[in-house]
């Protein structure tokens, strides 16, 4: 049986800019194979908590340890087995992606030879083989997000801090990124620490899910953990579709009368434009 | 130093092979066959006026009619090709949003501002020295003069020395470019320093001189030394001062003090040249303010910079 071992702890993390916490008293504990999903709005205070976990900024209080080493006392060692993906992430825009990544292979000190591999195992594996030799300054918003995810996993990582991977980027895209994380979170048994304020896209890959607010963990644990926390009131939901025509309301009346029935609620049908773009792009093509 | 050399390397690659290098070398080359050309026409119109000792040295500090010396050439522009390679060097990674990627890789956070600025000065010393060189091949074969072993080693120091002050430049406008978030701004207060330090602080000299010791119709010989010190010891803040008068001395081996001294002292001194030894001993303080600059600059730079928060929001 395979032992998990704990990949990033934090103790009390705190950090406070005049006189605000911005970060207040973290505790966080993730184990190897996670997708962690860290939730929380706009202006929360997760990009100051991973740069301290990044050993980036310092903590005012606490202690961060990514794989047992301490952040703050041995950046460096924690950064060689951590990458990390800022959320608004920049190349150099006149070298090829190709140099991009090559340039943080150096600066990993991975061996020419076998970053030469390595990275033209990373162009493919997030698209990119095709234009390897493009200048970025040429990419899209989307290339240059799936080239973010190549320097991510081309130092080969125990732990992958990825803030806002699918900001700007088309659904058909984020998509493509989820699948992406999700295959290398099994396949190279990467350990995932997504950052997002986007609900639906976490609830869809993590395994665990922080819910950060003002500086402070309110909630962490598994979807259901959760919901049980915090979705008190069960009940179970059934849909059903009715042909416009149709005269509902004496339904709506008997099924309102049957035993165990809450509710009863009569809905036009949801016209979301997700469903729409899906279909488009997906089915058309 | 971990990473150190990576950036280095990068950086280097980047300098020589941006816009900005060629066009500044190609306009540095244009000044400097020019400036050749220019002596040429004066000379072989007036062959009088060239004669004497260190001759191969007076083509650097002879200035023909309109157009400028080397020397002032590199005194007025050599801080404005300093400031053009280090304005953006650190706010333009940090709106681009690879400084944060480029830190969060394992290397030390000060790699960075170290790496960018050995590759300025390494470019600066390669566009420098391949003009010096130029410059002397062009006289070896247009005047036919060969430097004799002690010009050979005053053209060297001179190069170092030319090599500090325009990395002076540069360290200030990478300062400002940590300082500063707008590459924009930080590239407008670069120039204003330029320019304060090249026109104005003459002005400022001699008002305040002028305050402190006023000279009427009939001054004593006292108060205009006294005038004449205030106006030297403020214009020596400007660096670009500084690197006047330590390059006057190092190519010109007659110049034995900068200022007023006494007829007196004048009689006493011999009219000979001095040995380099010497001459660098005339302006050996003028040569270390100009390095405690660069080091201060640098050092300031340094502690903001390590100070400075990473995110790019």
């Amino acid at each position: 049986m395979k032992t998990t071992q704990t990949i990033l702890e934090t103790k009390d993390l705190s950090k406070i800019y005049n006189g605000t916490p911005v970060v207040d008293k973290l505790n966080l504990k993730i184990e190897e194979g996670e997708i962690f999903g860290f939730l929380g709005p706009n202006g929360a205070g997760k990009t100051t908590a991973i740069l301290m976990i990044l050993g980036l900024t310092e903590p005012s209080s606490g202690e961060v340890s990514v794989f047992g080493y301490n952040s703050t006392r041995e950046p460096l060692k924690v950064k060689s087995i951590t990458s990390y993906l800022p959320e608004n992430v920049g190349f150099y825009e006149d070298l090829t992606a190709w140099e991009n990544l090559a340039y943080i292979t150096r600066l990993n000190h991975i061996p020419e030879k076998v970053a030469e591999e390595r990275i033209e195992e990373v162009l493919s594996l997030v698209g990119l083989t095709e234009v390897k030799d493009t200048e970025v300054g040429k990419f899209s918003k989307g290339m240059k997000q799936r080239l973010g995810l190549g320097t991510v996993f081309v130092k080969k990582p125990k732990l992958a801090i990825l803030d806002e991977p699918t900001t700007g980027i088309d659904p058909q895209g984020v998509e493509e990124i989820l699948k992406l994380i999700t295959k290398v979170n099994r396949e190279e048994n990467i350990t995932i620490f997504l950052c997002s304020h986007l609900l639906y896209q976490l609830q869809k890959i993590c395994t665990k899910i922080g819910i950060f607010s003002k500086g402070k963990m309110n909630v962490m644990g598994s979807m259901e953990e959760i919901s049980k926390k915090i979705l008190t009131e069960k009940s179970n939901r059934l849909e059903i579709s009715f042909n416009d025509a149709q005269d509902t309301s004496q339904l709506i009346d008997s099924i309102q009368r049957l035993e165990g029935v809450l509710k009863v609620e009569k809905r036009a049908e949801d016209i979301s434009l997700e469903r729409i773009y899906t279909k488009y792009f997906q089915e058309g093509s | 130093m971990s990473g150190l050399s990576v950036i280095y390397w990068k950086e280097l690659a980047d300098y020589l092979g941006s816009r900005k290098f060629i066009i500044l070398f190609l306009i540095v080359t244009l000044t400097a066959g020019t400036i050749i050309y220019v002596i040429h026409q004066s000379v072989s119109s007036d062959v009088n006026q060239f004669t004497g000792e260190y001759l191969f040295l007076k083509l650097f500090t002879f200035s023909a009619g309109t157009l400028p010396s080397f020397i002032f050439f590199v005194s007025f522009f050599g801080p404005l090709i300093g400031i053009i390679f280090g304005f953006d060097a650190v706010n333009s990674e940090r709106s681009g949003g690879t400084m944060s990627m480029v830190l969060a890789q394992p290397i030390y956070r000060d790699a960075l501002i170290n790496g960018k600025f050995l590759a300025g000065i390494t470019t600066i010393a390669i566009m420098l020295i391949s003009i010096i060189v130029i410059i002397s091949g062009l006289e070896m074969t247009v005047f036919g003069i060969i430097p004799t072993l002690q010009e050979l080693f005053r053209i060297i120091l001179f190069s170092l020395l030319s090599i500090v002050y325009i990395g002076f430049w540069m360290g200030l406008g990478i300062l400002f470019s940590i300082l500063f978030r707008q590459t924009a701004t930080s590239a407008l207060v670069s120039i204003m320093v330029w320019i304060f330090f090249s026109f104005f602080i003459l002005m400022v000299a001699n008002v305040i001189a002028d305050q402190m010791a006023p000279l009427g119709n009939n001054a004593s010989l006292e108060l205009i030394a006294k005038n004449e010190g205030i106006r030297n010891m403020i214009l020596r803040v400007s660096p670009l001062i500084l690197f006047q008068e330590c390059t006057t001395a190092i190519l010109n081996p007659s110049v034995r003090f900068f200022g007023v001294t006494t007829a007196l002292k004048n009689l006493e001194v011999m009219p000979s040249p001095l040995s380099i030894g010497q001459s660098v001993m005339v302006v050996w303080p003028q040569f270390i303010i100009l390095i405690a600059l660069i080091l201060v600059c640098f050092a300031v730079s340094y502690v903001v910079f390590m100070r400075q928060e990473i995110r790019s929001t």
